[in-house]
């Protein structure tokens, strides 16, 4: 179903405006064991449900934001730009 | 002189019987799309009676009954080629082996090269498939057009066709036939199909599975096996087991039928389509996945509108066709494109997917080399470099250059 994507910045666009960015993860610290890079490079938890995940809008604003977004109806519940992540995790 | 009841003829027969869940079985496969079935069909063939097959809805409701039905052997990597030559081998005889008419129609498969980067993939994948077998040669625009006179081979296009990669063995196939065909076959060898059964939980004790958990109450078993394609992660959760797959929906159309007019199947991988013609004389028509993840199985009105644009730049004549109707699958995508099969951490619990939007050819193979893992405990050497290990050991397969467009 296409849907839309509210951009922190335009507001509702069509997602084919967008890039995907993936599920957002943990980037590992310098010197990580290679199990460790292991997952950070191809592991996912690809989640039905709900996750966090970055989008670009490449034919507007050109910023990178968050998504929550549940996999299974692709509605987005909100978006918020990375510097607002803390206010955002609890 | 005995009257055949003329009845009898329109009572409605089922090919399987439902029964109930046991409390036990030898093998439970989850999933009821054509690796789940074959898995389970090729393990009773070896004499493993007490098989089940818990579907969540009915058995291909998944991919298996949504797919394009492309079975071709011509990849790219030498792994990938020995495994999908043996599944096309499979294939050719898998109607006799399975008594049931499967409709399988070896056409011929073109991969069109609009760029001159394309045409050099291509003499590198036919020299691949040649070394080992496989019949694939690079042909030029002149015996292009005797395969597929109504494709437009001037220069108008926005991207001309320079060349194609010709797969004469590169076939079509009835899905829910295969689907139907190996459930049968594996029913008549004693196995269980329970469709409208959820597994919710996978039970394991040290290390070492036990059973399921399901909507039909609890079963044990010793083997279990997930054969659950865009699925693969929640169920691989359900063990503790980790996987690298991404579930991406991919979608495809049929317009209404037309007299037979296309005698191979096209792909283009500039243009992001392929197409071929059913039995039924619709023009079937698919493209890449979608680029987000997504577990919604809806189609969109982008894919329609771009698809039907690059199509008709191909073929033309197709202009005033109507479009009839169009679905979506879910895909579970891989880094390496190739997918993952055999063993993992979890003792018993086996896994075959990663079958991306490749999978539906390669189901004869996988129920053999599942089958024979599961009932020797050796890894087969075809599905050796597939293995769930290769992610942490960084040992990938790459397919991307002949399965990202090409299904
Ligand atoms: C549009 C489209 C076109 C494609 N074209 C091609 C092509 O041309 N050639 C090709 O080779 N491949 C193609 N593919 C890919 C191919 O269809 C799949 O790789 C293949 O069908 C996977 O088969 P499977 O049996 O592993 O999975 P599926 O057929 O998806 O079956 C998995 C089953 O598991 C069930 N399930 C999930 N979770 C649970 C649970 N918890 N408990 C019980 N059951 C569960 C599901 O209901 C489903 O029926 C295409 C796919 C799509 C969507
Ligand atoms: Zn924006």
């Amino acid at each position: 179903m296409a849907f839309l994507v509210p951009c922190p910045d335009c507001g509702n666009r069509e997602a084919a405006e967008f890039s995907y960015g993936g599920e957002s993860n943990r980037r590992p610290a310098p010197g990580a064991a290679a199990a460790e890079l292991a997952r950070y490079l191809f592991f996912r938890r690809n989640v039905a449900g709900t996750q966090v995940e970055w989008w670009y809008h490449r034919d507007g604003c050109q910023r990178w934001f968050l998504a929550r977004r549940d996999t299974r109806s692709n509605l987005i519940e909100e978006t918020y730009w990375p510097e607002q992540r803390a206010a955002h995790r609890a | 002189m005995t009257v055949l009841n003329p009845l009898r003829y329109f009572q409605p027969w089922t090919m399987w019987h439902h029964q109930p869940l046991r409390s036990s079985y030898d093998a439970v496969i989850i999933g009821g799309g054509v690796h789940g079935l074959a898995t389970a069909y090729e393990l009773a063939k070896r004499g493993m009676r007490r098989v089940a097959v818990l579907e969540r809805s009915y058995i291909g409701s998944g991919a298996s009954g949504r797919n394009t039905t492309i079975i071709r052997a011509n990849y790219r990597t030498p792994e990938g080629v020995a495994f999908y030559k043996e599944s096309l081998r499979l294939y050719e005889r898998l109607s006799q082996e399975l008594d049931y008419n499967l409709l399988f129609s070896q056409q011929g498969h073109l991969t069109l090269a609009h760029t001159d980067r394309a045409v050099n993939v291509m003499v590198e994948r036919a020299a691949v498939n040649r070394l080992l077998g496989v019949d694939s040669r690079v042909i030029d625009p002149r015996e292009i057009h005797e395969l597929c006179p109504e494709l437009d081979l001037s220069a108008h296009p926005a991207y001309p066709i320079q060349a194609a990669l010709y797969h004469p063995p590169g076939a079509v196939i009835r899905h829910d036939a295969v689907v139907w065909g190996y459930a049968r076959a594996a029913a008549r060898l004693g196995v269980e199909i329970h469709p409208a059964t959820e597994v919710t939980g996978i039970l394991a004790d040290r290390g070492r599975v036990t059973g399921v958990r399901t909507t039909a109450g609890d079963v044990s078993a010793p083997v279990v096996v997930a054969a659950v394609a865009g699925w693969s992660s929640e169920v691989g959760r359900m063990a503790g087991v980790e996987l690298p797959i991404l579930t991406h929906v991919l979608q495809a159309f049929v317009t209404e039928p037309l007299k037979p007019f296309l005698h191979v199947i096209l792909v283009s991988a500039t243009l992001h389509i392929y197409v071929s013609q059913t039995d039924r004389g619709e023009v079937l028509i698919g493209a890449e996945i979608e680029p987000y993840t997504t577990y919604s199985q809806h189609s969109t009105i982008g894919f329609l509108e771009q698809s039907a644009h690059h199509t008709l730049e191909l073929l033309p004549i197709l202009a005033p066709v109507k479009v009839l109707r169009a679905w979506a699958g879910l895909c579970d995508i891989t880094p390496d494109y190739s997918p993952i099969m055999g063993k993992t951490e979890v003792d018993g619990f086996f896994v075959d997917c990663g079958w991306g939007t490749y999978g539906f050819k390669a189901a004869p193979v996988s129920g053999v080399c599942m089958a024979e893992l599961i009932t020797t405990g050796k890894t087969p050497s075809l599905i050796e470099p597939f293995k769930l290990s290769r992610f942490w050991e960084r040992r990938l397969v790459s397919e991307l250059a002949a399965a990202a467009v090409s299904h």
